[in-house]
């Protein structure tokens, strides 16, 4: 236990040095975030502007710079936890099945008679047919619009359930479908509240899936809930209708695969629909905020060719007639087709001022939510209120040090030394080791790495009091060291193991501010122990070499 | 000599078992007290469990919270409840106030608009109010925090049964579990006696407690294992006197170094924290009590079965259990 050899001191010393480096770009935090930031933005443009580079130079490129990435309670921000409705999309799906499925029974209608479609659950397509003694011929067309589910799970299995129920054709997705299509619908959410939210530009913001249909936001930086809320929980499905009818009745009876919606300006208006659109926010390729020809705010928007061909097709084939611009089920404007639009682009003028037209850009050029978000949990944390977080946690720190390193030193003198040189490495080797992972820095870490200052110790003290213990017991110096460290190594490693435990329970079953706390509790567990085996008897062992002691006060 | 602060003298001949009867009344009743107030005061749970809104608001004048609720009282707002926060770290123009509404609706938020209204509202009476933080959780996941809380100190206390089971005796592992819901139980009393909020970062405290006190416990025990094996025919309760006597300069060392950092995290902590900071401070206090007297209590007990199985004496044990004879004390 007193011989260490010299690559062991130099991997010792290097470690150390090692943690020094990374952790040193924590003391210039606010230069490296904006060195860090400018590349960043530089990368993403392609280009470097005159003050991106001044930004750039203020942290020379070849130190570490990555920074401990500080929580939102420490930096202020809006935290979301959304829930997707999944089941939404089993509904659109049955609703764009029924023009299918109803022409594909149509072309035995002979055999199997009239076929209408009746009201259900809205994940039901219930079909009524006009001969029920055919229901066997039904099923097998139905069976026939089928497909095998393409999924790693699911293989196999269709993804229609097609069953009879007297003279009602019962269709709707599969479990394994539907499981698939719930992991889909998540996906697309996922990336689409990503694009919005990148849109925005914001530092890095946290976008997680969480349980089977969550989805988890961490915006640092911005003002409110409430704003990150309008930008994500905004469906933003926009289509282009024909218009049936236009009325003042909400409860009019539309007919089969029409639907009645409301206008967005004019109260009490509700206009009739088409239900099937003639193109949708998906053929969009392009949106930007404009004005129309009176200088209102508006948005410009073009299609790509599909959505042009389909969208001049229609203009033409309808001209005079008026069509609907329906965005979230509200008809935005339904003006009347003057000429054949065959450009492909167009404007959406209404009344909105310049930020909204500004929003809806941004959600139209990211494209549509596949399915409503309701939100779970709301969270915003003002920026003032998290650098109080930060003051006092830091300053706390700095005092539980001086009172820890002021007791060590009273009670063990020049080994107190060695122990306090210790804690204090261990909370830079802590820092530098959250640098290089990414790990984030909650206030309950912070509380983490409070309580380490004062439980890193732990492991000095037992082996400290062993030390004193084999001293009394009249061994020698050099020996009663060696006996000390050995001794208390096991009481060491079972001590720390247990709390280990405590931590990945955290670190598993806890979320945000807790799992901050596990991560800290646990880096430092490990690099405490490092700290207090291999770095204090490395110090020890050195002076001991040197001092060539006869005997020892503990 | 060099000055050395020593809290425990060099040797100590504590008998700490002379008092047994009294430890272990002292926690048996400590606990049916802790589960008394918890029972009939309840736990002040935060939004994290209980789902609705907080808003923290801050303002430069000094206010009532009457007022606040006066000025509130129009809203109709569902089990509104208004606290003034105070904190050294303030300042004189500093005031804190923390408001709870209950929830409303599904998602546990309330909308733009009320919460426009609240500001406004306040407004009125001090114009200076800010909202510095607003958050809200909806019933539906308050309700799965508090499943996830429960399994989570379940799992770490099963995990940490198992593990000193594993590395000791059975006996060593129920005293350290009887300890470890003894500090549990303490802690969330005090938290019930004084109402003190209870959300997740609670839960997070009560496993670092769980980890500290086992921690405590598990460096007793070690030596107590070892004592165990080096005085084969001292009886039981001595051996444990004589390690509690050992160990005990460095239950206090680190004790005090712990209180130490979580005293200075409690005082300039915030006020933020200082919930989370308070039940880890407590509960080390209780876990260093509970190591000393109530899981070797239990220990003492159950007894240990004396016949260690040391590795290295492994043949010879065997022998001796087949020719009968007892072992001989080591040197």
């Amino acid at each position: 236990m007193v011989q260490i050899s010299a690559w062991k001191r130099i991997v010792i010393v290097g470690l150390i040095l090692l943690g020094l480096l990374y952790a040193m770009p924590n003391l210039f935090y606010q230069r490296v975030e904006s060195h860090n930031d400018a590349v960043v933005a530089a990368e993403r443009a392609g280009f470097e502007t005159p003050e991106q580079a001044a930004a750039r130079s203020l942290w020379p490129g070849w130190l570490p710079s990555s920074l401990v990435s500080l929580g939102l309670d420490l930096r202020g921000g809006a935290h979301l936890l959304g829930e997707v409705n999944t089941a939404e999309v089993y509904a659109s799906r049955m609703t764009a099945l029924w023009p299918e499925l109803r022409d594909a029974l149509a072309e035995s209608r002979d055999v199997i008679g009239p076929v209408r479609r009746v009201k259900g659950p809205a994940d039901q397509l219930l079909v009524e047919i006009g001969n029920p003694d055919q229901m066997a011929r039904a099923v097998e067309i139905a069976r026939k619009l089928a497909a095998p589910v393409t999924s790693l799970t699911g293989a196999g299995a269709s993804t229609l359930d097609i069953t009879a129920q007297g003279s009602t054709l019962v269709v709707q997705l599969s479990a394994a479908e539907k499981a698939a299509t719930d992991d889909r619908t998540i996906q697309q959410s996922l990336e689409i509240v990503r694009r919005r939210v990148d849109e925005v530009g914001t530092r890095e913001p946290t976008i997680q899936r969480q349980g089977k249909d969550r989805i988890l936001i961490q915006v640092p930086g911005i003002g409110s809930a409430e704003e990150l809320k309008a930008l994500i929980g905004t469906t933003a499905k926009l289509t282009f209708n024909p218009v049936i009818g236009r009325g003042t009745d909400p409860n009019a009876s539309p007919g089969l695969g029409n639907i009645v919606v409301p206008a967005m300006d004019e109260p009490g208006v509700y206009y009739t629909l088409a239900e099937a659109p003639v193109v949708t926010g998906e053929d969009l390729t392009d949106a930007r905020p404009s004005f129309d020809q009176n200088g209102a705010p508006a948005v410009d928007f073009r299609f790509g060719p599909q959505g042009a061909r389909r969208f001049g097709a229609y203009t033409s084939a309808n001209v005079g007639q008026p069509f609907a611009i329906v965005l979230d089920n509200q008809v935005i404007s339904a003006p009347v087709i003057r000429q054949a639009i065959t450009t492909g682009s167009g404007q959406i003028s209404g009344a909105m001022d310049v930020a909204e037209s500004n929003q809806l850009a941004v959600l139209l050029r990211a494209g549509a939510l596949p399915a409503e978000m309701t939100f779970l949990e709301e969270r915003t944390i003002g920026p003032e209120l998290g650098q109080d977080s930060i003051d006092a946690g830091r300053k706390s720190a700095m005092i539980a040090t001086v009172l820890v390193v002021g007791y060590m030193i009273a009670s063990y003198g020049l080994f107190g030394v060695f122990a306090s040189v210790a804690v204090i490495t261990n909370v830079i080797l802590i820092l530098s080791i959250m640098s290089a992972m990414g790990a984030t820095l909650t206030l309950p870490g912070i509380a983490g790495i409070v309580l380490t200052v004062g439980t890193a110790v732990d492991a000095n003290v037992i082996i400290y009091e062993r030390i004193r213990e084999e001293l009394r017991a009249g061994k020698t110096v050099v020996k009663a060291i060696n006996d000390g460290f050995g001794e208390a190594m096991s009481a060491i490693i079972d001590a720390n193991l247990t709390t280990f435990i405590a931590a990945l329970v955290m670190f598993f079953l806890g979320s945000g501010p807790v799992k901050g706390f596990a991560v800290t509790l646990t880096i430092g567990l490990i690099t405490s122990v490092f700290t207090a085996i291999y770095f204090t008897r490395l110090m020890i062992v050195m002076w001991l070499e040197w001092r060539k002691p006869k005997t020892l006060i503990l | 000599m060099a000055f050395r602060l020593k809290l425990v003298p060099d040797e100590t001949h504590i008998d700490f078992f002379r008092w047994r009867w009294l430890t272990n009344g002292v926690s048996i009743v400590a606990m049916i007290v802790s589960v008394i107030f918890i029972v009939t005061m309840g736990l002040n749970f935060g939004i994290d469990f209980k789902g609705g809104t907080t808003i923290r608001t801050e303002s430069s004048n000094a206010f009532e919270v009457a007022e606040y609720r006066e000025a509130l009282s129009g809203l109709n707002l569902s089990d509104l409840s208004i606290t003034e926060v105070f904190d050294p770290g303030f300042g004189p123009d500093r005031h804190v106030a923390q408001i709870r509404i209950g929830t409303e609706n599904e998602t546990g938020s309330v909308t733009p608009e009320e919460l426009n209204r609240i500001e406004s509202a306040l407004k009125v009476v001090d114009p200076q109010v800010t909202f510095a933080s607003v958050e809200s959780v909806g019933p539906k996941v308050s309700g799965e925090l508090i499943k996830t809380a429960l399994y989570a100190v379940g799992a770490a206390t099963i995990g940490i049964l198992l593990y000193i089971w594993l590395r000791f005796e059975w006996q060593f592992a129920v005293g350290a579990v009887v300890a470890l819901i003894h500090d549990v139980l303490l802690t969330v009393g005090i938290f019930a006696a004084f109402q003190i909020r209870f959300d997740l970062s609670t839960i997070a405290a009560l496993l670092t407690i769980l980890g500290y006190s086992v921690n405590d416990t598990v460096v007793v025990f070690d030596r107590l294992r070892e004592n165990l094996v080096k005085f084969k025919t001292m009886p039981l309760i001595d051996v444990m006197n004589l390690t509690v006597n050992e160990t005990l300069s460095r239950t206090v060392m680190t004790g005090v170094t712990t209180a130490l950092a979580l005293g200075a995290m409690l005082i300039w902590g915030g006020d933020v924290i200082r919930g989370f900071v308070f039940a880890m401070f407590w509960g080390v206090g209780v876990g260093i009590y509970s190591t000393v007297y109530l899981a070797k209590n239990i220990v003492l007990s159950l007894g240990v079965r004396r016949d260690w199985d040391k590795p290295v004496r492994g043949e010879k044990k065997e022998l001796d259990e087949l020719s009968g004879t007892p072992f001989q004390d080591a040197p």
